[in-house]
């Protein structure tokens, strides 16, 4: 497979794998270094690629080893939390302010979500995967998955409840 | 109603018994401006949601240069390699028969040199056979 073939597979679904990785390292530059390296170890066996049903979810598959090692490893032990920059919508200065404020805490609350939560919300409603897609990438069962996703779904409800009462009281 | 179906999604999103379909139906929902203040709460979930899957992956990948780098280098390194072996052993023997060369003049001036030391002393048995001569001659 030629390197412009490779691009075609790979450039379809990078920006999932990333968005995967920083959702379980939290850090931009360790999400970047993760994707870099699962992608560099996919082209390495790109003579294989072919063989592969679906590329994409094999591809997730590997970024999700990859982090949860990453985070296992004493290396990753001081993550560093870098916050995206939010695109702006029209509303005025102050509600933008709110809303940019209750956007980054939706991402603070699912940083402290455990780690299969946060995948399986990652992967649902970010990526608007079906369950089918899921269990195959997670090793999980259908009706796990919706446990897990309902949890998931409710803690980062009412932990934004609780920060919006406090911000009214 | 439109809010009645929302709220029915809603609950139904929190038992996480909904579809893709109705997924997508809530974050366009929650993506206009005014939303119901008892709903304003799910606002900026389904808000991140959307914002989040705009996030891009800018960092290049050094793909064919790395490889290619290496495969050119070995190569090189090789050829290097053949050439040193070659010449090398051109050198070595060009030395050798230097050395040879040179040893077997040695070998050939010492003959030269004894030979002649020779011929010295045979030039005093020609003095003798001078004498012989003369007496001889004299008889």
């Amino acid at each position: 497979m030629k390197q412009s073939e490779f691009l075609n597979v790979v450039m379809p679904f990078k920006d999932k794998l990333f968005r995967l990785a920083k959702r379980l390292l939290v850090s931009r530059e360790e999400a970047e270094d993760a994707t870099q390296e699962i992608l560099m170890k996919l082209w390495s066996k790109n003579e294989k690629i072919g063989n592969y049903k679906n590329v994409e979810a094999f591809a997730m598959t590997m970024t999700k080893n990859f982090c949860l090692d990453r985070l296992k490893s004493k290396q990753a032990s001081n993550l560093k939390l870098v916050h995206s920059n939010y695109g702006d919508d029209n509303a005025s200065l102050q509600k933008q302010v709110e809303t940019r404020d209750s956007l980054s805490w939706v991402e603070k609350i699912m940083e402290d979500l455990p780690e299969q939560q946060k995948m399986v919300l990652q992967l649902r409603d970010v990526e608007e995967y079906d369950f089918d897609e899921i269990g195959e990438l997670l090793n999980m069962k259908p009706t796990a998955i919706r446990v897990t996703l309902s949890r998931a779904r409710k803690t980062v409800r009412e932990k934004l409840m609780q920060k919006h009462s406090y911000g009214i009281g | 109603m439109e809010l009645d179906r929302i709220e029915k999604l809603l609950e139904k999103y929190l038992e996480a018994s909904t579809s893709v379909a109705e997924e997508k139906e809530l974050r366009t929902y929650f993506s206009q401006e005014s939303v119901p203040t008892h709903l304003e709460q799910y606002a900026p979930m389904f808000k991140y949601f959307s914002l989040a899957k705009e996030e891009r992956f800018t960092k290049q990948v050094p793909l064919k240069t790395r490889r290619d780098y290496f495969k050119w280098a070995s190569i090189a390194a090789v050829a290097v390699l053949m050439f040193g072996i070659y010449f090398g052993n051109e050198y070595q023997k060009q030395k050798e028969a230097e050395f040879a060369y040179n040893e077997t003049k040695k070998a050939l001036n010492l003959l030269a040199d004894n030979f002649s030391r020779g011929t010295e002393k045979v030039a005093y048995l020609n003095e003798f056979e001078n004498t012989k001569q003369k007496i001889y001659n004299n008889n």
